[in-house]
């Protein structure tokens, strides 16, 4: 550079220096004339005697709210009963609760009747309740009533409709004035007007709507569900198409909808206006007034021109590449769309006002779907730069929490049905129910049963730290009344591992269990629980394992103690133990883990096993197919590799091994 | 308007290079401007000068000298609120309109003192606490003194007590506000409603469409989505300072500190005592107290004076009864000391229940019950008491503590239902700041086994070695799930070789110049990666062979969000030195792998671009060094989760090296590498990375069973 220019440079900066350090009175000025900028921001002043003011209550008025002169609690709670009723229910005033005291939330179901015709889908929600773990045929033990009259399509212009609920409900000795049933409905009221009229009184039930406006929703009573096709599958469901997590999300359009417009009544407000935001590039936004028998009459311009362009793309191509999807309302609130762009992992851009969306009581909405306040057509124009302006992290969070609440609540008949018993029961025992943090993380509520326990920390899904202990858990059927010699081994192999912190024998045999002074001595509690005669005694969590972790063994199990250490459930012998990998592959959707070489002792096992339901190999491959069905689908997952220690088989000095042993054929 | 979300995405090819003089040229003038702008600031804080221009901004008022205003009898009245009025219905979103920094605008009414006919005034002015509240919001970001541009209202009238003030000219106060418009927008705040006998839950104030925020909904008077459940405030969290007391036993189980129970419920409480004894401790108002003793800071139970509210620390659960009112201000107090909230209030819409999950916080039982709570709370696991606990105080500091946590939590429950896309989420919401720090969320929490079919992509970074880079290329080329190779040039003084003389492979190859001789680069997300999968190679790790790798991208598969690599590391603790260690040794445990041969997901390339903590990127790149340690701490941090060592291979370079590698074995290398793990676990704040003890293997390997079988049957044994 010129000498010249760093003059030029140089004196800049020391003028510069000294004007900070030297002129001080100018810059006050300035800062003066700044200030005077801020405080024409007219903040709330700050008054002189602000010390003075008094507080808005004296602290006895405030501790001591509570008259005793006042109607007693007792008296207060009988007159909110006869207030609140019908269409103001809470489960406090509407809702028995002592009919789920004595035999738990048990539900019964009304028998069919033969000149009762049922939907598709109400069969379906039926078989659900049926197979659940809560059903009792038996009404004097019920907690809960499903009529079994089909109420989902209340529509009386739809053949499905079902006449004169209302006389055949009240002649049902078990009604009660609604208590305690629980009603579903898909669709209500009938065109123009769709208002939530379900042609019946349903009295002081619990109704499970699909489409339900927030007015007449029940807050912390009713339950809204999502509405689902009649194909929608029993149990198991289709999966959802998110396939890999890219960032940033190279989908090919960013914003689409495709679907009708109506051209007049109730929704075509929001759906008239959708096709401002078309872009023909990134935003697909196409409308047609094909629909109902007489569009013709009321077509307008832009019928024409948008009916071509709608011929022009595939719906399902572009529910599959777009990153986000409009969901406006439909005649009713809700639509099909709203499932199909979950399962599809195009993040829902609602529209819909003043709908409760499904299960809102125990999904947190807002970390997988954009919720739109106000359908206004001023609000559409603004939801492109909305959308642009999530991050891409935000974007690959939401797609995947999509296909969490798809596949954990959503995809089969079986799910929503179970969700909505689930968050029914919830309310019964509010202190042993799940928070919104298990409803919203995975595996979801449905897996994580609070009768296990309510601390996120109790079970394997939330936290990374478990304890650096197991239980081994061992289940002992030698005939005998003593321990057999290899029971002792195992125990004396298991009590050297330095991570076992408790063995628990499970005594299966028709003996008692010999007394404490047979067993033998280790640095380890042992436990002896007497059990009963099932097999799947072994998975029962008992209260006594105290460790995160536990080690399943048999019996005939030989294991040197450097094998324990890698620890997994890896079962042996006859169905439950597949029924637990297929469980926990479910739960988890991911393979299990295989530690170490050995394959020899399943085999050994099964010929001795003195009780096996389906051990040889044939029936192991039923149990497979049963479960399989049972589940709706195979959750088995494959896997390519097993866990060896690091210095396995490797040619240095065995002195460097940790678990040298384990190289032994 | 979103520019934080347009990232670069061309990534360091493109960076123009400016001419060195140029540069100077742009640097000195930018230190200069850079400098003016501190010293500028230096003035704007310096003490001084705020005293000396306190004169002109504090407005020397007293309350009592604010405009009386005169309410005629017959000036309107509101309607009564709308039961029905939901966001979409009673609120005008229009008035907020899109804005780039998705905040709503708050406008304050002056303050006016309201007197009747007869000049008898309507309230109090205002109470110290709505003044505390107004002053919040005044000093917050949703402030705004332009009544025309502001989304929301908020009334100078207080209303926060319900008994101090006249109904009917408080509703004519407020109908005569100047943008009323029959309530639209307007917030009022409220902790005290009702009156006696029947104590409404919600203020009796008629009120047209104006929002609430209320202290004492019950399910029947709230407006789901539309009004705000806020607590009602206990002065005493300003005047005592209760420690935070830590976990571990506590000298009772269950407490009740409220006075003036009603008769009913006291007797059931001491049912509680009778059957359970010392463990339960029922405190009531002191009869004898001396005078000058504030009879709010004692409770006595018998003769047995206790201090309140400190008594509440010696107890794990802390009744909360429903007195006339739902709301009651004690809940504030409990929620300080750390004890567990027990909430005996039928239909009571606990604090922002909209945002805060108080499952994790109290135990709500129904009035019913209350026979059982002790049985009830026996089951409580002792492991989440304690984090109860502690989620208490949060929720105490970060919502109760004082009118201000109150006034912003309401507007930011406001604002998150006008821009929903810009809400807060569940997480910030709720978990306590030493969760938020300690905790991994991981971001690729779904468990998803990506399709084989996708492949992956080699990335080779290479400064000169052509001829070891083109042997890596072949190698690589051989893995049947290489779906590209992309070839990193990061040497600008050469170009790369020509086109007809790289090896000729079945993929795509591709070569991306760099602006700088930088290591970050190899971890650039660049465009031309359209797979998940990466690999990053080194230019001169010619020994692994195709199944090996093959399997590596296998293993990945299964395990997607997380660093699966062949050259294993271990960091330790030097007992000696008191700081972390770098080992490359052949140990029994592995807590790196080195990303000279690993597979990792692309979003990590996305992270260690543009969310790497601190100043980790620039000084890789001035000490050209530990990139791959970087990335390890990174991944390790937001998973959680440890690294996967695939295969026994632990020789990478030359089959005649006997060392590891040559640059491992260099001491001042092995130094520098101990240096970047400690000053890494400085920038994090915590040493991230996890130790195992296992590799994976092909679930056949050194089995006794015919090689053809085999999946992989080429692995390397070192």
């Amino acid at each position: 550079m010129q000498t010249r220019k760093k003059y030029i440079f140089l004196t800049f900066l020391a003028s510069w220096l000294l004007l900070f350090f030297f002129g001080g009175d100018q810059l006050h000025r300035f800062a003066f004339f700044s200030r005077r900028k801020v405080e024409a921001r007219r903040n709330w002043p700050h008054w002189t005697d602000r010390s003075l003011l008094k507080s808005f209550a004296d602290p006895e008025e405030l501790l001591s709210d509570g008259d005793p002169s006042l109607p007693s609690p007792r008296e207060r709670q009988a007159a909110r009963l006869s207030v609140y009723k019908n269409s103001r229910c809470r489960m406090e005033t509407c809702f028995d609760f002592s009919r789920c005291e004595k035999h738990g939330f048990k539900v019964f179901t009304y028998p069919r009747e033969r000149d009762q015709p049922l939907s598709e889908s109400y069969s379906k929600i039926l078989a659900s309740i049926e197979r659940s773990r809560y059903y009792t045929p038996n009404p004097e033990e019920a907690c809960l009533f499903i009529l079994s009259i089909d109420t989902l399509d209340r529509d009386h212009l739809s053949g499905q409709y079902v006449r004169n609920v209302d006389e055949k409900i009240r002649s049902f000795p078990l009604w009660n004035g609604g208590r305690n049933h629980l009603i579903f409905n898909l669709y209500s009221g009938t065109w123009p007007n769709y208002t939530e009229d379900l042609g019946f009184d349903i009295g002081q039930a619990i109704l499970a709507k699909a489409s339900f406006y927030t007015e007449s929703f029940r807050p912390g009573f009713d339950i809204s569900i999502p509405l689902f096709s009649k194909d929608h599958p029993q149990r198991g469901g289709e999966k959802g198409w998110l396939y890999q997590d890219s960032i940033p999300p190279k989908k090919k359009y960013l914003l689409v909808f495709k679907g009708k417009r109506y051209l007049t009544g109730i929704g075509s407000g929001t759906r008239n206006a959708l096709h401002h935001i078309h872009n023909g590039k990134d935003i697909i936004s196409l409308t047609t007034c094909k629909h109902g028998k007489d569009w013709e009459k009321h077509k307008d311009t832009r019928c024409d021109k948008d009916n071509v362009d709608y011929e022009k793309f595939d719906y399902q191509e572009l529910l599959h590449n777009s990153t986000f999807c409009i969901v406006p309302r439909g005649r009713r609130l809700g639509s099909f769309r709203f499932l199909e762009a979950l399962q599809a992992a195009c993040i829902p851009v609602l529209l819909s006002d003043g709908w409760e969306l499904p299960f809102a009581e125990a999904i947190d909405w807002g970390k997988a779907a954009v919720v739109g306040e106000e359908p206004a057509p001023w609000f559409l124009p603004q939801i492109p730069s909305a959308v642009r302006c999530i991050h891409p992290e935000r974007v690959l969070a939401f797609q995947q929490q999509t296909q969490f609440l798809w596949d954990a609540y959503f995809s089969s008949v079986d799910k929503i049905v179970h969700t909505t018993l689930e968050i029914i029961k919830d309310r019964l025992l509010p202190h042993r129910s799940r928070s919104r943090f298990l409803w919203n993380t995975l595996p979801g509520g449905l897996l994580a049963l609070p009768n296990f326990s309510t601390h996120p920390g109790d079970f394997p899904f939330y936290y990374l730290h478990p304890s650096e202990k197991f239980t081994a858990f061992i289940r002992a059927v030698s005939p005998g009344g003593s321990p057999s010699q290899p029971l002792l081994r195992l125990i004396q192999a298991v009590s050297r591992s330095q991570y076992c912190a408790q063995i628990v024998v499970l005594w299966s045999c028709e003996k008692p269990p010999p007394p404490s002074g047979k067993w033998p001595q280790s640095t380890v509690p042992v436990t002896i629980i007497q059990g009963r005669e099932k097999l799947s005694d072994r998975f029962f969590p008992y209260a006594t394992i105290q460790t995160d972790a536990v080690l399943s063994l048999d019996e005939h199990t030989s294991l040197s103690t450097s094998e324990v250490r890698l620890w997994l459930v890896d079962g042996l012998a006859a169905c439950e133990d597949i029924l637990m990998n297929v469980l926990v592959a479910a739960v988890t959707k991911l393979p299990p883990i295989k530690v170490t070489q050995r394959k020899q002792h399943k085999d050994t096992v099964s010929q001795q096993n003195p009780s096996p339901p389906c051990s040889p190999p044939a029936k192991r491959q039923d149990c497979l197919n049963q479960l399989a069905d049972w589940f709706g689908y195979m959750p088995l997952v494959s896997s390519q590799l097993r866990l060896d220690p690091v210095l396995f088989k490797d040619q240095v000095s065995v002195l460097r091994k940790k678990y040298p042993r384990l190289e032994k054929p | 308007m979103c520019a934080s979300a347009k990232y670069n995405t061309r990534g360091p090819a493109l960076i123009p290079r400016m001419k060195t003089k140029h540069r100077i040229y742009y640097i000195t003038l930018f230190s200069i401007v850079l400098l003016g702008l501190i010293a500028t600031g230096m003035f704007q804080f310096w003490p001084h000068s705020i005293e000396s221009s306190s004169d002109w901004t504090v407005e020397k008022r007293s309350v009592h000298d604010v405009p009386v205003v005169k309410l005629p009898a017959d000036s309107p009245i509101p309607e009564r609120g709308d039961l029905s009025c939901r966001m979409h219905t009673c609120f005008d979103v229009y008035r907020c309109g899109f804005n780039p920094k998705n905040k709503i605008k708050v406008y304050i009414y002056s303050l006016k003192k309201y007197v009747d006919e007869y000049g008898t005034s309507v309230s109090n002015t205002i109470s110290r606490e709505y003044n505390e509240l107004l002053t919040a919001i005044s000093d917050s970001e949703f402030y705004t003194d332009d009544v025309n541009r502001a989304c929301l209202f908020v009334p100078s009238v207080d209303v926060l007590n319900q008994n101090a003030l006249r109904i009917k000219e408080t509703a004519q106060a407020l109908a005569q506000l100047s943008r009323w418009d029959r309530g639209t927008n307007h917030l009022l705040f409220n902790m005290l409603p009702g009156g006696p006998p029947d104590y409404n839950t919600a203020l009796d104030v008629p009120r047209d469409r104006a929002l609430l925020a209320g202290g004492g909904f019950s399910t029947w008077t709230y407006r789901q989505g539309y009004d705000v459940s806020i607590p009602v405030y206990s002065p005493l969290s300003g005047e005592v300072d209760l420690p935070e007391r830590g976990p571990g036993p506590r000298r009772y189980f269950i407490l009740s500190s409220q006075m003036a129970l009603h008769p009913e419920y006291r007797s059931e409480l001491e049912a509680l005592q009778a059957e359970n004894g010392e463990s339960v401790l029922i405190l009531d108002k002191c009869t004898n107290l001396s005078d000058g003793v504030p009879a709010v800071r004692k409770r006595c139970h018998k003769n047995q004076v206790f201090d309140y509210p400190q008594v509440l620390q010696e107890s794990t659960f802390c009744v909360v009864l429903r007195g006339a009112r739902l709301g009651q201000a004690v809940l504030s107090d409990v929620l300080q000391a750390g004890c567990v909230p027990v909430i005996i209030a039928d239909s009571y819409v606990l604090p922002f229940s909209e945002v805060l999950d108080w499952k994790r916080a109290s135990v709500v039982i129904p009035e019913e019950k209350m026979p059982e709570m002790y049985s009830i709370l026996q089951s409580v696991p002792q492991r989440q008491i304690e984090e109860m606990q502690r989620q208490a105080r949060w929720f105490w500091e970060a919502y109760f503590r004082s009118m201000k946590a109150i006034a912003l939590a309401t507007l930011q429950i406001i604002n998150d239902r006008i821009y929903p896309y810009a809400a807060i989420s569940y997480e910030e919401w709720n978990d306590p700041p030493a969760v938020k720090w300690s905790s991994v969320s991981n971001p690729l929490f779904l468990p998803l086994i990506p399709p084989q079919s996708q492949g992956f992509t080699a990335i080779v970074l290479t400064y000169d070695r052509v001829e070891s880079l083109f042997r890596v290329i072949t190698e690589v080329s051989k893995v049947p799930s290489l779906s590209k190779l992309l070839v990193v040039w990061n040497n600008q003084n050469k170009n790369p070789p020509e086109d007809s003389l790289w090896p000729k492979i079945r993929v795509p190859l591709k070569v991306v110049r760099t602006a700088e001789n930088k290591l970050s680069n190899r971890f650039f997300p660049y465009d031309e990666i359209e797979t998940e999968a990466v690999l990053a190679i080194d230019d001169d790790i010619i020994m692994l062979t195709s199944d090996e790798l093959q399997f590596g991208y296998e293993v990945w598969r299964e395990f997607p969000d997380r660093l699966v690599g062949y050259p294993g590391r271990l960091h330790l603790w030097d007992h000696e030195m008191n700081k972390w260690k770098y080992e490359s040794e052949w140990t029994n445990e592995v807590s790196m792998v080195l990303t000279g041969a690993a597979f990792y997901h692309k979003y990590f390339n996305y992270l260690y671009t543009y969310k790497m903590p601190g100043d980790i990127k620039n000084w890789v790149d001035a000490h050209m060094n530990c990139e791959d340690i970087a990335m390890n701490f990174l991944v390790a941090n937001v998973t959680g989760k440890s690294v996967i060592k695939v295969t026994p291979r632990k020789k990478f370079k030359c089959p005649e090296c006997t060392a590891i590698d040559g640059l491992s074995l260099d001491q001042t290398h092995m130094v520098e590498r101990s240096e970047c793990i400690n000053k890494f676990a400085s920038v994090f704040g915590t040493m991230p990375l996890k130790v195992v003890e296992h590799r994976a293997d092909p679930v056949l390997y050194k089995d006794d069973f015919p090689e053809k079988l085999k999946s992989f049957p080429n692995i390397g044994s070192l």
